[in-house]
């Protein structure tokens, strides 16, 4: 195992505005709440009021996304003005007051505004208990909203199947808008008109389905409020539950184990697979499987597909294609490079056909009576179940898709204690798999794990170091050259489709010299998926991460090609990696798409015919 | 740009349109310059009289601007529309000296007789029907204008003769 080259861009997963970046070794001394506090001159009040342990309520403010200072419930009192602390830069002997009449009065005043024309549904509110808004006036004991004005009427958008938006629950902080543009670079939702009437949507008013969104699920995990959600699909799996008729399976992706436990108040990056698997047998699952298997699976058929690549001059770099929101991305943006992308369906996608294939044919079952329903870290993957590509098994593959908040909110309901759950074990054969499959659920995890795999096929040598931790970690863009026996292999890996569409306008200049490229659409991976716990932020991205590589190393089979089950399959069921069956069930085909809204529009039609009768 | 065109004809008809001629020149002239949208903005509204979606398309390619921050820049401001005017834009002053002298019977007639709501174009292209605050003329209180026409001490009564006095123009093509 040779690692000839690393040479990795420094990309800063998001942001521009960390300390180190600014340079600034100079320190300035000011005076908060008579409290004197010593940061770097480039703080702002809010900074050097957190590091003299000051607490400033915030809402627009969103560390590394979002500092527009627009909502004013950061104020602070500065020389007998109020100034938004969040972007309110300190300098030498400043006089910072947090906890005055004024200061009190506005915040509070500030947030009353917002509540008068916030619907007050808290009580069926999706975001109850976890919204930021509820906790604020909470929190600034507003105890009545004295004004009542109009009130904002928007029509809802549920023609996403992944995304649900609710302008009227909106504050208009503008996370959604950072988020969706100066990290994912996706530039969907924007504000538009003005005062009272403004509302943050995608241009033109239209519907979330009918425009390039990608379904990565990012403005959802940085609002505030319940204005962006998760579409809740958690009736359907009650219904198919409650169905004696059905036989329903459950698959569980790599990042969800590391992740959940959030949800019920364990620290993020706690490993709870065990306890995981027994809530959903009690939630009554007549199979509990785990997407490791297909990820398992995954890296074989990719694998191969990228050294037959290699060999028979196809077309290169290969890049990845386990993760929806990044497939919908370069369907709109880059629809003439598809033939870039590996062919294989994403692990949920392999699971799905071969749960009504070869699964009912080794267990007996009438594959029309299986429902598959997948908890997913991921928005993007309610989309990918729907494509209509994704049917190879005569039925949908995948029924129902859950979000790891979703999963939540079944087990509380269920009443199940799952902190105090004993451990459970996933069935055989969709549940075995390695380490190399857990690692899927972080940035650089499919790259790994596709090289401790392809390493072994091609020299035929056991590899001695398992970790290839130059593709780990949260860099934007990471790069690593492996020695395959004389021929070497020149990787990258992108997470976060800002950086992924860095690497595809390489790639368009013919400048990227690699072989192959992993692509995750969330910063950080899957760990940091749109349908992961609420906060998530970097902090919480490295410890989920540091988690995934603990769950590989508890592995006793860290490698794709040495699942046992996977053996089987091929045994019993597929014969050979890229064969036949692979090809029916396990592979795909790709859509171009256009960049912009897909409905026609009455003005281009107009011009149309303007254009004739001249 | 081939993805955003596909499935119509636009490509081959802007070919021959002069305005979409001179549209990609003002782009030209701006693209890479800090602060251009506005500007472009304004001329491509000088040349098409609106900002229809595919001008704002263009625009968003030709700048590298996101089309959600065009779209954005147009509601903002009242001046850029993107829905085409009429050849005579109306103004009924709804100004407070107007409003007491009956401004809003005939903005009701004013509407009847278009045919559109507030801000909305006659199907015919040759009324926009705006409200206008006060005018400066409120001697002659209620107040419209039509075009740099302006008609004082007005009734509901009033409205369809002076608007016929436009459509015979335009019928005799003196317009």
């Amino acid at each position: 195992m040779v690692l000839v080259k690393k040479n990795a861009h420094l990309m800063p997963l998001v942001g521009t505005r960390t300390n180190e970046q600014k340079g600034a070794k100079e320190m300035v001394t000011l005076t908060i709440d008579g409290q004197k506090v010593t940061v770097p001159a480039n703080s702002t009040v809010l900074e050097a009021a957190e590091a003299a342990g000051i607490h400033i309520p915030t809402l627009c403010y969103l560390k590394d996304v979002s500092q527009t200072g627009s909502c004013r419930v950061c104020v602070v009192e500065i020389g007998g003005r109020l100034q938004a602390s969040c972007v309110f830069p300190v300098s030498e002997g400043m006089e910072v007051k947090t906890n005055t009449p004024l200061v009190r009065e506005s915040r509070r005043t500030t947030v009353e505004l917002m509540l008068s024309n916030h619907p007050q549904d808290c009580l069926t509110c999706l975001r109850n208990q976890n919204c930021e808004l509820q906790k604020l006036s909470h929190e600034l004991n507003i105890r009545e909203v004295r004004f009542e004005g109009a009130r904002s009427s928007f029509p809802l958008d549920t023609s996403s199947p992944a995304i649900a938006r609710d302008p009227n629950k909106c504050i208009l902080c503008r996370r959604c808008i950072s988020v969706c543009s100066e990290i994912q670079g996706v530039n969907i939702l924007a504000a538009r008109e003005r005062g009272f009437e403004t509302v943050v949507s995608p241009a033109w008013q239209e519907q979330l389905a009918n425009t390039a969104c990608t379904n990565c699920g990012q403005c959802v995990l940085v609002c505030p409020v319940g204005a962006l959600v998760e579409k809740d699909d958690t009736e359907k799996v009650w219904k198919a539950l409650a169905d004696p008729d059905t036989h329903v399976v459950v698959q569980t992706a790599p990042a969800v184990r590391v992740t959940l436990g959030e949800e019920f108040g364990l620290e993020p990056g706690t490993i709870v697979t065990g306890k995981m698997v027994t809530a959903l047998r009690r939630l009554g699952f007549d199979a509990v499987f785990d997407t490791d298997f297909t990820a398992d699976l995954t890296i074989i058929e990719e694998a191969n597909e990228l050294l037959q690549r290699l060999e028979n001059g196809g077309k290169l770099p290969m890049i990845t294609s386990c993760s929806p929101g990044w497939i919908k991305f370069i369907e709109h943006q880059f629809p003439a490079y598809l033939d870039h992308l590996s062919t294989c369906k994403s692990p949920q996608q392999m699971f799905g056909a071969l749960a009504k294939t070869y699964y009912p044919e080794k267990a007996g079952l009438d594959p029309g009576k299986i429902v598959t329903v997948s908890i997913m870290p991921c928005t993007a993957k309610k989309f990918e179940a729907e494509r209509p590509e994704m049917q190879s098994s005569g039925y949908q593959d995948v029924d129902i898709v859950l979000t790891v908040r979703e999963f939540a909110r079944m087990i509380k309901e269920a009443g199940i204690d799952f902190i105090n759950l004993a451990d459970g074990e996933y069935d055989a054969p969709m549940g075995i798999s390695t380490g190399a499959g857990v690692i899927f659920g972080a940035t650089g995890g499919v790259m790994e794990a596709a090289l401790r795999t392809a390493y072994e096929v091609v020299t035929e040598e056991s590899l001695d170091k398992l970790d290839f931790t130059e593709v780990r970690g949260l860099e934007g863009i990471k790069e690593a050259s492996v020695n395959l026996n004389g021929t070497v292999l020149k990787v990258a890996v992108a997470h976060g489709l800002g950086n992924a569409r860095k690497l595809m306008e390489l790639i368009q200049q013919g400048k990227a010299e690699y072989h192959f490229i992993e692509i995750m659409a969330c910063p950080g991976g899957c760990i940091g998926g749109g349908g992961q716990p609420i906060p998530t932020n970097t902090d919480i991205r490295r410890q989920r991460m540091a988690g995934i590589y603990a769950a590989d190393k508890d592995m006793p089979l860290r490698k794709s090609h040495e699942n046992p089950a996977i053996k089987v399959l091929y045994d019993e069921f597929l014969r050979e990696p890229l064969g036949e069956k692979s090809h029916e069930l396990l592979h795909t085909h790709y859509v171009p798409r256009l960049k912009y809204s897909e409905v026609e529009h009455p003005e281009a039609k107009e011009e149309t015919k303007r254009g004739t009768a001249s | 740009m081939e993805a955003a065109t596909r499935g119509c004809q636009c490509h081959a008809l802007r070919a021959q349109d002069e305005r979409y001629k001179r549209l990609g020149e003002i782009i030209a002239q701006y693209a890479g310059q800090p602060g251009a949208l506005i500007p472009v903005l304004h001329h491509a509204q000088e040349v098409f009289g609106y900002l229809p979606h595919d001008v704002q398309v263009l625009v968003a390619e030709g700048l590298d601007v996101p089309l959600s921050e065009v779209d954005g820049v147009i509601t903002f401001y009242s001046l850029f529309t993107s829905e085409p005017r009429g050849k005579y834009k109306i103004g009924i002053c709804l100004g407070t000296a107007c409003y007491v002298k009956g401004a809003a019977a005939v903005l009701e007639e004013l509407k009847k007789q278009v045919g559109v709501d507030i801000g909305k174009t006659s199907a015919d292209g040759l009324f926009t029907l705006e409200v206008t605050r006060c005018v400066g003329a409120c001697g002659l209180a209620p107040v419209m204008t039509i075009g740099d026409d302006v008609y004082g001490r007005l009734t509901p009564e009033d409205v369809a003769g002076i608007l016929d006095k436009y459509i015979q123009a335009e019928k005799n093509g003196k317009a």
